[in-house]
């Protein structure tokens, strides 16, 4: 290193952590885990008291306020989530700088999609009228 | 960056004798995974599905009512549960608790076996119940 003797013990290793700004990354998992923790139970319950699980049964569910709103914050969550969780995997497996963008740039674009394909039909769902 | 393929690597996970805080944080990792590919596949599916109509719904059911859809199903179940408790767990030692050795491995194991009861329970209810 070229910092010689006048660099001050904070300096010298300032900018050498490992990523160097995971607090957020942390914190946003911690807080989407929460959110989950309500949803997740939303979800089990709802299923476990509704009458049946036909088609028409859960259409009329997600028809209504009271199932499409939560259906869709747990579908966004839980997409957050995932993407945050597979980037702590994918930087500790992952070293190579480049593969490690391209992978967690792939990871991203498929949970932004797959989100946007589960909340698109729940859409068509909530809003479709009579089938 | 570069260099980190020639580094050393710590002996951790051929020095260590198994205990039930390393299962319990590898399980954490393994169904976080599973829930995220797996699980929010199937979750899309079955809202598209909905969407679809009841030829496509009826298509989901079929699919997942084949005994090895009940196997993923079942898996699944099991691993949103296994997911749940060890995010609890993790939310409880995030506030500085439970790391005395012995309340530590105890917390790791409640964290596994109440899972599997959950699973156990909530199936038995759906397939003794006369929803099934």
């Amino acid at each position: 290193m070229s910092l010689g003797e006048s660099a001050t013990p904070l300096g010298k290793v300032r900018g050498i952590g490992s990523a160097g700004d995971g607090g957020g990354h942390w914190l946003s998992e911690r807080v989407s885990s929460i959110a989950l923790l309500l949803l997740g139970t939303w979800l089990v319950a709802s299923l476990l008291l509704l009458p049946n699980l036909d088609h028409g049964t859960l259409r009329a569910w997600l028809s209504e306020p009271s199932g499409a709103i939560p259906m869709a914050l747990l579908v966004i969550t839980a997409f957050y989530h995932g993407v945050d969780g597979m980037k702590v995997v994918v930087d500790d497996y992952v070293d190579d700088a480049g593969n490690n963008f391209a992978v967690n740039t792939l990871l991203l674009f498929l949970g932004v999609g797959g989100a946007a394909l589960a909340l698109f039909a729940l859409a068509k769902t909530a809003f479709g009228g009579e089938a | 960056m570069a260099a980190t393929h020639s580094r050393p690597l710590s002996p951790h996970l051929t020095i260590w004798r198994w205990g039930p805080h390393m299962a319990v944080s590898i399980l954490h990792r393994a169904t976080g995974i599973a829930l995220t590919f797996a699980g929010l596949a199937l979750l899309t599916w079955w809202l598209v599905a909905i969407a679809e109509g009841p030829q496509a719904y009826a298509d989901f059911v079929t699919a997942t009512t084949h005994p090895l859809g009940l196997v993923v199903l079942i898996g699944l179940t099991w691993a949103f549960f296994q997911k749940t408790a060890g995010g609890i767990r993790h939310l409880v030692m995030d506030s500085g608790a439970g790391f005395e050795i012995g309340r530590n491995k105890t917390f790791a194991i409640v964290t596994m076996v109440a899972p599997l009861l959950l699973t156990a329970a909530l199936w038995a209810w759906i397939l003794l119940g006369d929803r099934a």
